[in-house]
C-alpha cells in the first residue's frame, strides 16, 4: 500500500510540472467545456418557454440545474486517453512506458487527477458564473447530496475503464479517430449530455437503458437533482457497479491480448 | 486574373498532396456523416417538443445548419489550415520562402495549405440548403436569395479578416495557435441562431468572435428575417475589417525577423 502511495506521489509531481507548462491550453479546453452545456441549456430553455414554461418536468430553472450539473459531472469524469493512445502507438511513445514495472494506466490516472485539480481553479468560478446567469433550481434530499460523491466517483472510474479499453483498439488499427468520433457521438445522445434521457423518444430511451453511458452522466445528475427515489438510487448504484466490474474485466482481457500486438510503429 | 491562376495552382498542389493519403477520405466521410447525424439528431429531439425555436421553423433551421456546414467547410478547407501553416512558418522561420516570391504575401499565406476532403462538408452544406429551400418552397423569393448570397460573402469576408488578424499576431507572440482552438469551440455555438442566446453570449458571438455574421445572418437572409439595413451594416463592417486586416498584415510583416533563420 505504501508502495503505491510513493508511486502516485512521484507521478503526481511530474504530472503537475508537465501540465503547468501549458496553462493557456488548460484554460482553452475549459472554454469548450463551459460553452457546450451553455448552448444546449439555452436551446432547451427556449423550447421550455415556447412550450408554456416546462418540458417533460423541466422548467427553465430545472434545465439550468440539469446542464450546470452536467458540466461539472462531465468535467470530473472526462478523459483524453482514447486520443492520446493513437499518438503513443503511432510514434512508439508507448515503449518506454512498458519498460516501467507498473501498468501504464497508473500514469493516466495520475495525469487525469492532476488535470482535474489544476482546472478546478477555473471550473469553480465558471460554475458560479453560470449559476448567477441562469438561476438554477433544485431540491435534493440530504441523502442524495451525500450519495452524489460516490456516484460521481464510480462514473469517473467507469468512463475511464471503458475509454481506456476503447483506446486499445489502436493496437489493431493505429488510426482510431473515426472510432473515437463514433463513440463520442453515441455517448452525446445516450448519456444525457445534450438532452435529459427522459426527453428522448421512447425507443431511444430503451436503447439508452441498455448502454453503459447513462451511468457515466445521467445517473449522478438525476441523483443530485433529487429526481430519484431511494429504491431507484440503490438499484442504480447496483447497475452502475455491475457495469464498472464488467468494463474492468474487458479492460484486463483487452490489455492482455492487445499488448502482444504492439510492435512500436515508427520506433 | 493572375490571382485566380495562383489559387488554382495551389489548389492542384493541395489535391496532389492529399491524394497520397486516400484512406483519410473514408475517415473524413465518416466524420462528416457523424457531424450531420449529431446536428439533425439535435434538431429532431428539439422539434419533437415544439414547432418553432424562437420563431425558427424546423426547415429554416435545417437551412441554418446548411450554412453552418458550408461556411465551416470553407474555413477548414482553406483558411484554417493555411493560417495554421503560416503560424508554424513564422515559428520556424520558413516564412522567408513565401516572402521571397514575387506575389502578394497575404494571398500566398491565405491559400498555402488546402485540406481537400473538407469539400465533403461544403457539399453537405449545399445539400442541406437545397433541402431547406425545397421544403420552404414558395416562401422564398428572389430578394431573399440575393440577400442570402450577399450575406454569405460578407460573412466569409468578416470571418477571414478576423482570422487573418488573429494569425498576424504571430509576428509578435509566435505561439498563438491556441486562439484558433477558441474560435473552433465558439463556432460550434453557431449551429443555433444567435438570437436565442442571452445578451452577453449573443454579443460575444457577434462582436468578439464574429460567428453571427458568418452563420446566423446569411440564414436570416434566406428566411426573410434580414432587413436591408442590417445587411448594409454588415457590408460596411466587412469592408472596414478587410481594409483593417490588410493594414494590420502589412504592419505585422515589418516586424517579422525570420525566427530561426
Amino acid at each position: 500500500m505504501s508502495g503505491w502511495i510513493g508511486i502516485y506521489r512521484a507521478q503526481f509531481k511530474t504530472s503537475f510540472a508537465q501540465q503547468l507548462q501549458y496553462r493557456v491550453s488548460l484554460v482553452l479546453w475549459l472554454l469548450g467545456l463551459v460553452l457546450e452545456p451553455t448552448v444546449v441549456l439555452v436551446v432547451w430553455t427556449t423550447v421550455a418557454r415556447s412550450h408554456g414554461g416546462a418540458v417533460g418536468g423541466y422548467d427553465a430553472a430545472g434545465f439550468a440545474a440539469y446542464f450546470i450539473i452536467q458540466m461539472v459531472v462531465n468535467h470530473i469524469t472526462f478523459n483524453w486517453v482514447a486520443w492520446d493512445f493513437q499518438e503513443r502507438i503511432r510514434l512508439g511513445n508507448f515503449s518506454p512506458l512498458l519498460l516501467r514495472p507498473i501498468h501504464p494506466i497508473h500514469i493516466d490516472i495520475a495525469d487525469n487527477i492532476t488535470y482535474k485539480i489544476l482546472t478546478s481553479v477555473v471550473m469553480f468560478p465558471a460554475t458560479i458564473g453560470l449559476i448567477i446567469a441562469f438561476q438554477p433550481a433544485m431540491h435534493p434530499p440530504l441523502w442524495a447530496i451525500l450519495a452524489f460523491g460516490p456516484a460521481l466517483l464510480i462514473a469517473w472510474a467507469l468512463r475511464f475503464a471503458c475509454e481506456w479499453a476503447l483506446a486499445m483498439v489502436a493496437f489493431w488499427t493505429t488510426q482510431v479517430a473515426a472510432i473515437n468520433n463514433l463513440y463520442y457521438l453515441v455517448m452525446l445522445f445516450m448519456s444525457g449530455t445534450v438532452v435529459p434521457l427522459s426527453l428522448l423518444p421512447f425507443p431511444v430511451q430503451v436503447v439508452a437503458g441498455i448502454l453503459p453511458f447513462r451511468w457515466m452522466m445521467a445517473f449522478p445528475i438525476e441523483l443530485l437533482l433529487g429526481r430519484l427515489s431511494v429504491t431507484d438510487a440503490l438499484l442504480s448504484f447496483g447497475v452502475q457497479l455491475l457495469w464498472l466490474g464488467l468494463s474492468l474485466g474487458i479492460l484486463a482481457v483487452t490489455w492482455r491480448i492487445g499488448i502482444k500486438r504492439y510492435s512500436a510503429v515508427g520506433a | 486574373m493572375s490571382y485566380l491562376r495562383l489559387i488554382w495552382v495551389f489548389f492542384r498542389l493541395g489535391i496532389i498532396n492529399v491524394l497520397q493519403y486516400r484512406a483519410n477520405f473514408l475517415a473524413q466521410l465518416l466524420s462528416t456523416f457523424l457531424g450531420l447525424v449529431s446536428a439533425l439528431g439535435g434538431l429532431a429531439v428539439v422539434f419533437s417538443y415544439t414547432d418553432n425555436l424562437d420563431g425558427w421553423k424546423p426547415f429554416e433551421l435545417v437551412g441554418l445548419v446548411g450554412v453552418y456546414f458550408l461556411v465551416g467547410g470553407l474555413l477548414s478547407l482553406l483558411i484554417r489550415p493555411s493560417m495554421e501553416r503560416f503560424m508554424r512558418d513564422v515559428r520556424e522561420g520558413t516564412l522567408d520562402f513565401t516572402l521571397m516570391k514575387p506575389e502578394d504575401s497575404q494571398l500566398l499565406v491565405s491559400i498555402k495549405q488546402i485540406e481537400i476532403w473538407k469539400l465533403l462538408d461544403i457539399g453537405l452544406g449545399i445539400v442541406l440548403l437545397v433541402v431547406s429551400l425545397v421544403q420552404l418552397g414558395n416562401a422564398i423569393g428572389l430578394g431573399q436569395v440575393l440577400a442570402f448570397v450577399i450575406a454569405l460573402m460578407v460573412g466569409a469576408t468578416i470571418v477571414y479578416s478576423f482570422l487573418l488578424m488573429l494569425a498576424t499576431c504571430a509576428f509578435w507572440f509566435t505561439r498563438v495557435d491556441n486562439i484558433l482552438v477558441i474560435f473552433q469551440s465558439m463556432y460550434e455555438a453557431g449551429r443555433w441562431p444567435v438570437n436565442i442566446y442571452p445578451p452577453w453570449l449573443r454579443s460575444s458571438l457577434t462582436f468578439l468572435v464574429p460567428i453571427a455574421f458568418a452563420i446566423t445572418v446569411p440564414a436570416e437572409g434566406l428566411t426573410g428575417r434580414l432587413t436591408w439595413q442590417t445587411l448594409a451594416e454588415a457590408v460596411g463592417l466587412a469592408v472596414v475589417l478587410a481594409l483593417l486586416s490588410r493594414w494590420f498584415w502589412r504592419f505585422g510583416l515589418r516586424h517579422y525577423t525570420g525566427a530561426s533563420a
